[in-house]
């Protein structure tokens, strides 16, 4: 234990080989940013084109590229390493650990990913082109008659699986074995508990997915026809397969975004947070209910009817303990003592937009209404609604909220609110009129579409630009706080803030909890 | 379910809606798709009404609740009846709404007893349809996109139906029970027309089913709704529905036209005629992949062609058997040998090529036969 009291190595080994918790969490969190950066300028490009009807800027295969990596990139490379670097940072603080459990398998984790999307990337540079077979890759679309990139993209699928299998792992271990004494499973931060059922779901699909990447490659290259008729393969099988993985992904993005405002909804109410044990278990079962609902992505792939019925219901379902988490959140601001400091504006912000997009989720379920909506713009604004609205909004009030606890400096208020509405009404003015053109027919992924869609696309156009722009406001607001920012030595910052990392020394020093924390109080509770 | 779901917003959304900007679904024009609509817009008003009672509570609040009016926050953080209410009323809200959605779903699968049968077949980057007869005497035909390249690049100023344009629609007949048979050459597909309510998935080696009863005469336009490629935005559906008497002419002319095109086929054509096909040809069937001045894409240029230039028997076979292996597909099957022979003509004539060489309608059957 002795040794253990030094600060940083320093120069690049510090980051390199570091296996401080606190260190990785900074570093993911950086790379999840340049990612969203990267994938927003994809968006950029896919704006552009669609400014105008005729074919502006690009190509359409180009624009099939851009679309592709524009969804790979921001699912997998900002939204999903941006919460494993909070995680990083704040469950060991927030259960009185002093590290993550495997600090080792934690630098792996994070040091494979920079290669996998520096890999996935070069792919626009090779012969053929990137991937343009959009962030879902059917086959045989994905296979046949993919760009001879499909192989480097496959091996980046891997490690990013390998990734986010060894982060999860880490995560579980640590929570079920690291607790402070006196931290009982039901005393946990939500944040902790949303993360812990992540965890799981993540080890359980993960794997799904590296099958399906998988069965392309042997498609590929060696000679097998899993998803090709002609061999007695079913193209259908590769959706199966994928949805598999690929709905419990939406929950394993959106479940720790409910943890975020699980916590900063309480604190900015100056009030605990109404029924913990309720949300506890709506948590446990959407992650539950994400298993049996794939193929509601599939609605038109000519299932029996049966079938339908099934994934109908059973989708229908999910919006019960979804239903209960909001009711939640508005019960815990109902007669609490409300102020509305940046990181609570993101979190009503999530609040509002996320129960719009869960309204459209609803609509989408009803199979028979589906037959309309699928594979329209009408999916492409509900699922930003969810991810944007819903991950990237509560992911930035956990920065507002955290930030001046990790660097000891307090970032601009008035900046931050300012980024708040840009972000607000610039994600509202893109996507918004997206539910229309996608009710009056326009599919998505198209480079170029009809003349009676021209009016909204150009509005849609425009949010996004504005909406782009207000994300350089926040990498300069959260650079000037850690350089300048006015500094915090308090240990609450918020007044209203609960929880163990709040009794730790501001800024966090570089080992906290060494000696483990008693926990008395339940989670949450003043 | 009542009609009074869609009065009140139909009156709401008309109020704004230019043809232009459309904000809704479209009711359609067939049974089932004012069934969906009617479903649709069920749903959308109870989540209107949920959202406003929710949204209105959350507002009060923090209209209400704030600290900087002084209000001291209460500490309750708990109540099993709420939580068991909020449960339970919404799972009740859920029965309501499978109830119209189950029997809705089951008429959209009721796909027996249809009086005519098309076989629907997706190619990159254009539908094939195949009416089905039993005496075997198919009328077969690919719809391709007529919208010219000069309109894509914003050379010229885009038609009405830009995009949404075919050489040759689907012809059905209405008040008929028409089913489709939906299948796809290549990649996945999605056959999607909005006012029909037919939307289906169009997947290489299996058949899905889907029909329609069109009550009205008219045009209605659709488009691929399953990324398939490159040129996926460039695929669409366009379903003319005429009169059963209409319908029985239209088939008649297309059988005797198939069978005038193989007396044509006989015949030698001049450099004029052949180039002028010829050109038509190539900007349905080639210009996707070769590029308007024949300077490759996908494909690779046809100007300066070696291939192209060269020996005509193999000009030929790569265009008739196509190249294994790659996106250049047999256009034996999709052209006919007038076309075939028009279009290899204009290829070695144009685009600065100017071999001279003139290909016959013959020259192509003699190939295809040896
Ligand atoms: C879906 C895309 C696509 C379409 C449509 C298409 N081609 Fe091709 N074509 C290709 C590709 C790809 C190649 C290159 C094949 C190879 O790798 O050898 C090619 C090659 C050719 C060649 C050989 C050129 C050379 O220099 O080797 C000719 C001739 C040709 N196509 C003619 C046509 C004609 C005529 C049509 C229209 C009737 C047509 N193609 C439509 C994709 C297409
Ligand atoms: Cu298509």
């Amino acid at each position: 234990m002795g040794d253990h009291h030094h600060g940083p190595a320093t120069g690049v080994t510090r980051w390199l080989f570091t296996t401080n918790h606190k260190d990785i969490g900074t570093m993911y969190l950086w790379f999840s940013f340049a990612m969203f950066l990267l994938g927003g300028f994809f968006a950029m490009v896919i704006r552009a084109e669609l400014f105008q009807p005729g074919m502006q800027l690009v190509e359409p295969a180009f624009f099939n590229q851009m679309t592709t990596l524009h969804g790979l990139v921001m699912v997998f490379g900002a939204i999903m390493p941006s919460f494993v670097g909070l995680a990083n940072w704040l469950i060991p603080m927030m259960i009185g650990a002093p590290d993550m459990a495997l600090p080792r398998m934690n630098n792996w984790s994070f040091w494979i990913l920079p290669p996998a999307f520096l890999m996935l990337a070069s792919t626009l540079f090779m012969e053929g082109g990137a991937p343009a077979f959009g962030w879902t890759f059917y086959a045989p679309l994905s296979t046949t008659y993919a760009p001879p990139s499909v192989t480097f993209f496959i091996f980046a699928i891997h490690i990013l699986g390998v990734s986010s299998i060894m982060g999860s792992i880490n995560i579980i271990a640590t929570v079920m074995n690291m607790r402070a004494p006196g931290m009982t499973y039901m005393k946990m931060p939500m944040f902790v508990w949303t993360w812990l059922i992540t965890a799981f779901l993540l080890v359980a699909v993960m794997p799904v997915l590296a099958g399906a990447v998988t069965m392309m490659l042997m498609d590929i290259h060696f000679g097998t026809s899993f998803f090709s008729a002609a061999g007695g393969g079913d193209p259908v099988l590769f959706q199966h397969i994928f949805w598999f993985f690929g709905h419990p992904e939406v929950y394993i993005i959106i479940l720790p975004a409910f943890g975020v405002v699980s916590q900063i909804i309480p604190a900015f109410s100056r009030k605990p947070l109404f029924g913990y044990a309720s949300m506890v278990y709506a948590t446990a079962s959407i992650a539950f209910l994400s298993f049996v609902v794939w193929a509601h992505h599939m609605y038109t792939v000519g299932m029996p009817v049966a079938g339908e019925l099934f994934f109908m219901y059973a989708t229908m379902l999910i919006a019960v303990p979804t239903g209960v988490k909001v009711f939640n959140w508005i019960s815990t601001m109902w007669r609490g003592s409300l102020s509305f400091e940046t990181p609570m504006l993101f979190s009503i912000g999530f609040l509002v937009l996320f129960t719009l997009g869960g309204f459209t989720g609803l609509m989408l379920s009803i199979a028979p209404a589906d037959f309309q909506y699928h594979d329209t713009y009408f999916v492409v604004a509900h699922f930003h609604y969810v991810m944007v609205a819903g991950a990237v909004f509560s992911m930035t009030a956990a920065v507002y909220y955290w930030l001046p606890k990790w660097c000891g400096r307090m970032y601009s208020e008035s900046m931050g609110k300012i980024h708040f509405w840009i972000s607000f009404i610039g994600f509202n003015i893109t996507f918004f009129p997206q539910h229309f053109v996608g009710l009056a027919g326009m599919p998505r992924r198209i480079p170029d579409y009809a003349l009676q869609f021209a009016d909204f696309n150009m509005m849609s156009s425009i949010g996004a630009f504005i909406y782009g722009a207000s994300q350089l406001l926040f990498l300069y607001n959260v650079i000037a706080t850690i350089v300048s920012g006015e500094r915090v030595s308090d240990e609450k910052v918020w007044d209203g803030a609960e929880g163990l990392e709040w009794t730790v020394p501001t800024p966090a020093p570089y080992h906290t909890f060494e000696e483990p924390p008693l926990v008395s109080k339940p989670a949450g509770t003043f | 379910m009542g009609r009074i779901f869609s009065g009140v917003p139909l009156a709401l959304f008309a109020s704004f809606t230019a043809a232009q900007n459309q904000v809704n679904m479209s009711p359609g024009v067939t049974e089932i798709g004012a069934d969906i609509f009617e479903l649709h817009m069920l749903i959308m008003w109870i989540c209107v009404v949920i959202g406003v009672a929710v949204f209105a509570v959350m507002f009060y609040s923090i209209y209400a609740h704030r600290k900087s009016r002084g209000h001291e926050a209460s500490q309750f953080h708990e109540s099993t009846k709420v939580e068991i209410a909020w449960t339970v009323v919404p799972f009740l809200i859920l029965i309501a709404m499978a109830v119209p959605a189950t029997s809705t779903l089951l008429e959209v699968y009721d796909n027996d007893e249809a009086e005519l049968d098309v076989l629907i077949t997706g190619h990159q980057w254009k539908w094939k349809y195949e009416y089905l007869d039993e005496t075997g005497e198919n009328i077969s035909f690919f719809s391709n996109l007529t919208t010219p390249q000069e309109e894509i690049y914003n050379t010229e100023a885009k038609g009405d139906h830009y995009l949404l344009e075919v050489d040759e629609p689907l012809v059905i007949p209405t008040n008929t029970k028409v089913r489709f048979l939906i299948t796809a050459n290549d990649v996945i597909h999605s056959w999607w027309v909005p006012e029909l309510a037919v939307k289906r998935d169009a997947i290489p080696g299996f058949i899905n089913e889907a029909w329609t009863r069109v009550p009205q005469e008219g045009i209605y336009r659709g488009q691929c709704t399953e990324l398939c490629g490159a040129y996926h935005g460039f695929m669409p559906v366009v379903v003319h529905a005429v009169s059963p008497e209409e319908f029985q002419a239209w088939q008649a002319a297309k059988r005797g036209a198939a069978q005038a095109e193989s007396q044509l086929a006989l015949q030698t054509l001049s450099a004029d005629e052949l180039m002028a096909q010829g050109k038509a040809v190539y900007e349905t069937a080639c210009v996707a992949c070769h590029g308007a001045q024949g300077e490759g894409g996908i494909g690779n240029a046809i100007a300066g062609s070696s291939v192209v230039m060269g020996d005509l028997s193999q000009h030929m076979a790569i265009v008739a058997k196509g190249v294994a292996g790659t996106a250049m597909q047999a256009f034996d099957a999709q052209l006919n040998e007038v076309e075939l022979a028009a279009v290899l003509t204009y290829q070695r004539n144009a685009f600065g090529n100017n071999t001279g060489d003139i290909v016959q309608p013959g020259d192509v059957t003699g190939m295809n036969n040896g």
